[in-house]
């Protein structure tokens, strides 16, 4: 049986984490509404430029470059993995791992290389005890300032490009939490290179239109490819965003509910001790008057 | 038929402009060109540039992009922007200041940084823009 005084303790403590959990909460509610802004900002860009992609490389055919037909090869495989910078989100950084985990298993035992690339501390973190000598690099996002990532974007794109020519990889698999509402957050993994289509671009193309093409189909492929890549990465990083900080707001709303229920039923167990005492205390006094 | 030439620029932080034009130059990789209604599909890379909205004959928005595809098909013309920045709302000391912001920023950086290159491309745009304000 806890004294008075360390139920007292006990209370109070919870009752300032709840305070904490509380203030999580809500800051991260301020933040998953502009993130999830910037996702829907971002969205008609990338849906556009898919269904360019999609009309070009229809006519592109097999001739078209390494980026969209792939280097013939598949046996070095680059899983890029996106987690968030910081935890106390739940289940969100785990589940990403989970599933770059899971892939990681089944190309090993295909026999195929694996290469990772972390982007954000979580995965990094999670991931370097298992597999940390098939890391081949490592992007911060702790530098990025309100949820401007179009500069992040950017370097990874470039650096996967550059890495794909130099023939580092043959393929590029981004692993990352996909932003469905603000309860429910999927892992996904989606191949960047070569680049994929999505199936509904597929069918938004004009019939094989004759197109007339400004300097040539190849270059304006050349340049379209890399830009999409981006594209891709970019929605991947601000849907991750918004994702991140709507799950930190579902486990800290849970994290809140919990602590109020905790500190009822140490209350309960307080004032229960409490009683105890004064009646302790009571029958002393009567019991000591008695003996008079 | 509608007469009227669909136009939307947007680039990857928004959509900057989404309606109904009478006609749109935009600055292609391989010269300048005017869109209007019933173009035939015609695809190009742009350059850093003016493109022009003009509604019965006369300019009614001026918008600053940097690179990008221009996208015409039958249903209207698409513009996919890495920058793009509406001229009026911009003035020759804000794009000054940005200038000297990213300056510092490239510099900060190692040399054979991907970000810088990034950077770079920015430091271009703003450079451009900074010129075509000018005139």
């Amino acid at each position: 049986m806890p004294s008075l005084k360390d139920l007292k303790n006990r209370i109070s403590s919870v009752k300032s984490t709840r305070k904490i959990t509380k203030a999580m909460q809500m800051v991260a509610a301020a933040k998953l509404k502009r993130a999830q802004e910037a996702a829907t900002a971002s969205r008609p860009y990338a849906e556009r430029m898919a269904s360019v992609l999609a009309n070009l490389s229809a006519s592109a055919g097999a001739g078209g470059p390494k980026l969209l037909t792939g280097t013939g090869s598949e046996d070095t495989h680059l899983i890029v993995v996106l987690t968030a910078e910081r935890g106390l989100a739940g289940g969100f950084n785990t589940y990403v791992v989970k599933l770059a985990k899971q892939k990681i298993g089944e190309l090993r035992a295909e026999g195929k290389t694996v290469k990772i690339l972390t982007v954000g501390k979580k995965g990094r973190e999670q991931l370097s005890r298992e597999y940390g000598d098939m890391f081949v690099g490592h992007i911060d996002l702790s530098g990025v300032k309100g949820g401007d990532f179009s500069e992040s974007a950017i370097s990874l794109g470039k650096k996967l490009t550059s890495d794909f020519d130099a023939g580092e990889f043959d393929v590029a698999t981004l692993i990352y939490s996909q932003f469905k509402n603000v309860l429910s957050q999927v892992p996904t993994a989606q191949q960047l290179i070569p680049a994929s289509m999505p199936a509904e671009a597929e069918e938004a193309k004009l019939g094989n239109a004759l197109y007339i093409y400004e300097p040539s189909e190849e270059g304006i492929l050349e340049t379209l490819l890399p830009r999409y890549i981006n594209t891709q990465i970019l929605s991947a990083l601000l849907e991750s965003a918004a994702g991140e900080q709507a799950s930190r707001m579902t486990a800290m709303d849970n994290a809140t509910n919990n602590a109020g229920e905790m500190i009822d039923s140490l209350s309960l167990q307080y004032n229960r001790a409490r009683q105890a005492q004064i009646t302790k205390e009571l029958i002393e006094i009567i019991s000591g008057a008695e003996a008079l | 038929m509608a007469d009227k030439l669909h136009f939307s620029l947007v680039s990857p932080a928004k959509e900057v402009f989404s309606g109904e034009v009478d006609h749109v130059i935009a600055p292609g990789s391989e010269g300048e060109f005017g869109v209007l209604v019933n173009h035939a599909p015609f695809m190009t890379t742009l350059k850093n540039g003016v493109v022009r909205v003009l509604e019965n004959g006369t300019t009614k928005m001026r918008i600053f992009v940097r690179g990008g595809f221009a996208d015409v098909t039958s249903e209207g013309l698409t513009i996919l922007a890495e920058e793009a920045r509406l001229l009026e709302d911009v003035t020759a000391a804000s794009v000054q200041e940005e200038i000297d912001a990213t300056l510092l920023k490239i510099q900060s950086l190692d040399k054979d940084d991907s970000a810088r290159i990034a950077l770079q491309e920015h430091f271009d745009y703003l450079e451009s823009l900074k010129a075509a304000l000018v005139h």
